[in-house]
């Protein structure tokens, strides 16, 4: 497929689900270049002229359209900052297939910073699916997502982010602006092993009234790693918000949860719940009455856990 | 099919229970009473292998399983129902069945239907329940009865439950037990203070101060 290795491949399967040219508009990124671009009847991508990345135009109206966007660096040493920007008009539906996948096995770090703006028109629904994967022998798996949101009246943003494993080193960032009646769920995933570190921030404002916003983070830390996890969440008006952050630490792992909420309107309504602990002793005995031995009952939790 | 010779198990110099030793059949029914604190619940994960007796053996249709694991237990056909359910964050009702049903060398069931079939033996819809989370927002009651239906689906030899009927409304264990008894070759040994359990079991052991101190046979 578009003169891939056998490595890249299997990076495109792990990080975006991809076994073959996809249906609709999509840009593969392999090693620094798009290798393969195609645009639809109502999604339009065009790179852009003075920095990499890509604009993405999306028709008012479009519905039931998928848009694959996968970042794939095989090339030990590499370093990329890449501004993606999505203009998605009024009343659509559309899911945006993201992710990045590294492979390393040279001594060189290989870096990937991905800038996404999203531009969600009134009534628009969006779903972003997001997955990061580092592998191979080699120096720093190094990926920085940026995701900033700006959301017009009536829409909704859907976020899954997930950072598989063999990720060594990310700042993540996640900020949104919501304006009247808009709703956005974000749910983020991470596993980090090893001594890998992991600093996670998302920020919403609730600008305008009847607005919510739901952020779930649900985190691995094993062996040496550790993890930072801030969630900042701003009620400007009437309007709902909720936080949820669980981190399951092993071994020698170490997590920071740092919830906040700030309300600037009498009718805003904010919450935040933070737990961080080991694997409950009565969950694995539970799994192990079962049938599984402990190894597999701890395997059984943590998957079904960042699932 | 499963034999108690002197259980002792204490704590410091606490002595939980003392010599406890008693036999149940192939297909019997052994309901286990007594008043809090007499070392009823500590007896049953002795059998399951979540606690270790200080002395005494168990012997499970003829092999001492006294020194083997919670695993090994499962594997050979002991079943264990959690007095106090467990949560899982992110594993569904659907997920734990299916653990439960294959974790057991004798498949019981192995689709959606059976699935089903379980949870509307506990008195819960499956379309309402099966993709469901096994988190804080289902209620004491439905995780007790989900946790009934992961002990049955099991189908394990040797069932254990403990105090199943707590927080549980509008549902009758003792109907269930009657289903599960139609199984062949299995036995149940359940705890519990409730007349309409202790009615319909064949045996009732009463437990107080960590020794059998009465022995009802129906």
């Amino acid at each position: 497929m578009m003169n891939l290795d056998e490595i890249e491949q299997k990076l495109l399967k792990d990080v975006a689900s991809i076994t073959s040219v996809p249906e609709g508009a999509y840009n593969f990124r392999v090693n620094g270049e798009s290798i393969s671009r195609q645009s639809s009847e109502h999604i339009n991508i065009v790179p852009k002229i003075n920095k990499s990345g890509i604009d993405i135009y999306i028709s008012p109206d479009t519905k039931d359209e998928v848009v694959h966007i996968p970042v794939i660096i095989s090339k030990s040493g590499l370093k990329e900052a890449v501004y993606n920007d999505f203009h998605i008009g009024d009343n659509c539906e559309v899911t945006i297939v993201a992710g990045c996948g590294i492979y390393n096995c040279g001594t060189d770090d290989s870096v990937h910073d991905g800038i996404h703006t999203f531009y969600i028109g009134r009534g628009s629904k969006v779903k972003y699916i997001e997955k990061h994967y580092g592998a191979g022998p080699g120096a720093g798996k190094i990926l920085n997502p940026v995701t900033n949101l700006y959301l017009e009246p009536g829409s909704y943003a859907e976020l899954e982010m997930e950072q598989i494993r063999g990720v060594d080193s990310t700042k993540r960032l996640t900020h949104a602006e919501l304006k009247d009646g808009s709703k956005i769920l974000i749910q983020e995933r991470l596993l980090t092993h090893g001594r890998q570190t992991a600093n996670s921030i998302i920020e919403v404002t609730m600008l305008e009234k009847n607005t919510s916003a739901d952020i779930v983070s649900r985190s691995v830390a094993r062996d040496y790693s550790r993890q930072s996890f801030t969630s900042h969440i701003i009620g400007e008006a009437l309007c709902r918000g909720h936080s949820e952050c669980d981190a399951i630490m092993m071994e020698n792992a170490q997590v920071v949860a740092t919830p906040s909420l700030e309300a600037s309107d009498i009718n805003a309504e904010l919450i935040h719940e933070a737990a961080i602990g080991k694997i409950a002793g009565t969950q694995l005995t539970k799994l192990m009455t079962l049938g599984l031995t402990r190894n597999q009952a701890e395997s059984q939790i943590i998957n079904g856990f960042l699932k | 099919m499963l034999e108690l010779r002197n259980i002792c198990y204490k704590i410091g110099r606490r002595e939980i229970l003392h010599n406890v030793s008693f036999c149940v059949g192939s297909k019997e029914f052994v309901a286990i009473t007594g008043p809090n604190g007499s070392g009823k619940s500590t007896l049953l994960q002795i059998i399951m292998g979540i606690r270790q007796p200080s002395s005494g053996n168990i012997i499970f249709n003829g092999k001492d399983i006294s020194k083997i694991s919670i695993t090994d237990r499962a594997k050979i056909g002991l079943a264990y129902s959690f007095q106090q359910p467990v949560l899982f964050k992110g594993l569904t009702v659907k997920d734990i069945l299916q653990i439960s049903a294959t974790g057991n060398e004798t498949f019981l069931v192995d689709n959606d239907t059976d699935y089903g079939e379980l949870l509307r033996a506990v008195g819960l819809s499956p379309e309402e329940y099966l993709g469901r989370e096994i988190n804080d927002s289902l209620s004491g009651g439905e995780l007790k009865r989900i946790e009934i239906a992961s002990a049955f689906a099991r189908n394990a030899k040797l069932t254990l439950f403990d105090e199943p009927e707590a927080g549980i409304d509008l549902w009758s264990f003792d109907k269930l037990i009657k289903l599960f008894r139609n199984r062949p070759d299995k036995a149940i040994i359940v705890i519990s203070h409730q007349k309409r359990i202790l009615d319909v079991a064949d045996r009732v052991l009463k437990l107080e101060n960590g020794r059998i101190s009465e022995v009802t046979k129906l």
